[in-house]
């Protein structure tokens, strides 16, 4: 289904006028910010199909910035989001693109901070709702309804074997499961939909597993973890 | 989910004896794991948020950052003061209230998506004004949110609700659609009666493109809007006569699925179709256009975000 629950038709709360283009927006940036870990120094945003067309208008612009900024669907400084990403030493740039998209409402996203960089490739598919489609060149299919636990490792067998046990262990159900590597032996990620929250004992247990390099949680409702870099 | 279809809410309902609402309540609870009264409290916050958005339209200024709309929630409300309207108090302040929310969004204020901000006014129009008329509780309305949600849950597994990619019919028709049927449950009507005013509804809206003006959400979206919530008391009031969508609804929406596939994209709110499109929309555009600066293509553009699959679509 692509869209889960009554929530994702009633609702979400959030700052006009485009459920696509500002709610979905807010919510692709701010999926990005919690992916890239803290607030990134500089960001780089291309938009593709209506995204590009009409960015202007729908405050998409402000919405993406906003989401950068951690901040939720109805927050009210989305509107000044611009004055106050210059406040936080953020630099954020617009490219449109013409070339074919999965999506009419897509996005690039690539951060920086530091010496961390990533990037996410992401759809606004309709009342706020999102669907990411790729992290750091990786294919996913994350709709950020669900806490998401996103594993950088390396391919090796039985990775994901010790990975689901500590899961398994701790109690939470894993509803959606998706793998991606760059090469054989090379490196890898893997993305899971949990039906709880991740606990932070089951994150230190991951995180001490072998050949996983690094463990990102995402998580709309309950908001960003303490900046981890 | 125990349904994806309209008729399979009814056959459930009616053999269990539930109205929709509560069979949406109990699969939101199953579905997500969260308590009964979480997922209640926070459609209830949705509740307060969209009567906000009404008091905010009906006292506030809210020209938009375009400046190209506003007031026009005001100016109903005080038509409707000043005597008898043409199509009936009751729609006309409908009308009013749908106009209000939807100029906050306009103005970038806050509002719910139901089930997207295009169409954010249609269900406070309908519901609150009814509210006020019938002199219902605010847990009454709740739970006429729960069974639009249901109602919006189908189309948008089935078809679509975004004017980006099914036009107007998609945005405006759905929450219509939403916001009859939940309409139908509130005055006490059938399951049964509730899908037929969706399709009596849906029928209705099929073919209406998505054309805003500049690319904003303003012209037509918010007339739409105030017209909609009339739609959806009238098809409430069809279906709670007796009258049945004679295609049923469930294939309404797989129309609408085909329909909206088959427009062009320029009537696909990139605004460069329809009313965006005519002299006048072009006019607001050229006045409204902003400097293009610094906005060109990335200089180490490489690759198309279509490499990966494309997005599941019919």
């Amino acid at each position: 289904m692509r869209f889960k629950d009554v929530f994702s038709i009633i609702g979400p709360s959030m700052t006009g006028p485009s459920s696509s283009h500002t709610a979905g927006a807010a919510r692709l940036g701010r999926i990005a910010r919690q992916w890239l870990g803290c607030t990134p120094e500089r960001a780089r945003l291309t938009l593709y199909g209506s995204f590009a067309d009409t960015y202007q208008g729908h405050g998409t612009d402000l919405a993406l910035i906003g989401g950068l900024l951690d901040y939720v669907t109805d927050d009210p400084r989305i509107p000044d989001a611009e004055q106050y990403a210059e406040e936080a030493g953020m630099e954020v740039e617009f490219f449109t693109s013409g070339l074919p998209a999965p999506h009419p409402n897509t996005v690039k996203i690539e951060l920086w901070h530091g010496e961390r960089k990533c990037s996410l490739i992401g759809a606004s598919i309709g009342g706020g709702s999102v669907s990411v489609h790729a992290l750091n060149d990786f294919r996913v299919q994350i709709s950020g309804e669900f806490p998401t636990l996103v594993l950088r490792h390396s391919d090796k067998a039985g990775v994901l074997a010790s990975v689901t046990s500590t899961i398994s262990s701790s109690g939470v159900n894993i509803g959606y499961m998706q793998v991606d590597r760059k090469a054989r032996d090379g490196e890898a990620l893997t993305a899971m939909e949990m039906d709880g929250v991740p606990n932070p004992e089951m994150l230190n247990r991951l995180r001490s597993l072998d050949h996983v390099l690094e463990i990102r949680v995402i998580d709309l409702k309950r908001g960003v973890e303490p900046d981890a870099v | 989910m125990r349904f994806k279809h309209l008729h399979e809410l009814n056959t459930i309902c009616t053999a269990e004896s539930k109205t929709i609402a509560e069979l949406m309540i109990e699969e939101q609870v199953q579905e997500t794991n969260t308590p009964r009264a979480g997922v209640v409290q926070q459609m209830s916050d949705y509740y307060q948020v969209m009567k906000e958005a009404v008091h905010k339209g009906l006292t506030e200024d809210t020209t938009s950052r375009s400046g190209l709309t506003g007031g026009d929630g005001k100016k109903m409300a005080e038509y409707i003061r000043q005597g008898e309207t043409c199509s009936g108090d009751a729609s006309a302040l409908a009308m009013a209230y749908a106009l209000c929310v939807s100029e906050v969004n306009a103005s970038m204020g806050r509002i719910v998506a139901t089930p997207t901000a295009g169409s954010c006014g249609i269900i406070p129009g309908v519901f609150i004004s009814s509210q006020e008329r019938f002199g219902w509780s605010d847990e009454h309305l709740v739970n006429g949110l729960f069974c639009a949600g249901a109602i919006g849950y189908v189309i948008a597994n089935n078809s679509f609700i975004s004017g980006a990619e099914g036009g107007c019919q998609a945005e405006v028709g759905s929450a219509i659609g939403m916001a009859a049927g939940a309409m139908v449950e509130l005055r006490g009507g059938t399951p049964e009666q509730v899908v037929h005013a969706v399709g009596l509804a849906l029928k209705n809206t099929l073919g209406l493109i998505c054309d805003p003006v500049a690319g904003l959400v303003e012209i037509p979206c918010i007339v739409r809007n105030g017209l909609g919530a009339v739609t959806a008391l009238a098809a409430a009031d069809m279906a709670l006569a007796g009258v049945r969508s004679a295609i049923p609804s469930d294939e309404v929406i797989d129309v609408m699925l085909e329909v909206g596939s088959a427009m062009p994209s320029r009537h696909r709110e990139t605004a460069q179709g329809g009313l965006a499109q005519t002299p006048t929309g072009r006019k607001m555009m050229e006045k409204l256009a902003k400097p293009k600066a610094k906005r060109a293509e990335p200089e180490s553009e490489s690759e198309s975000p279509g490499e990966n699959e494309p997005e599941a679509k019919a």
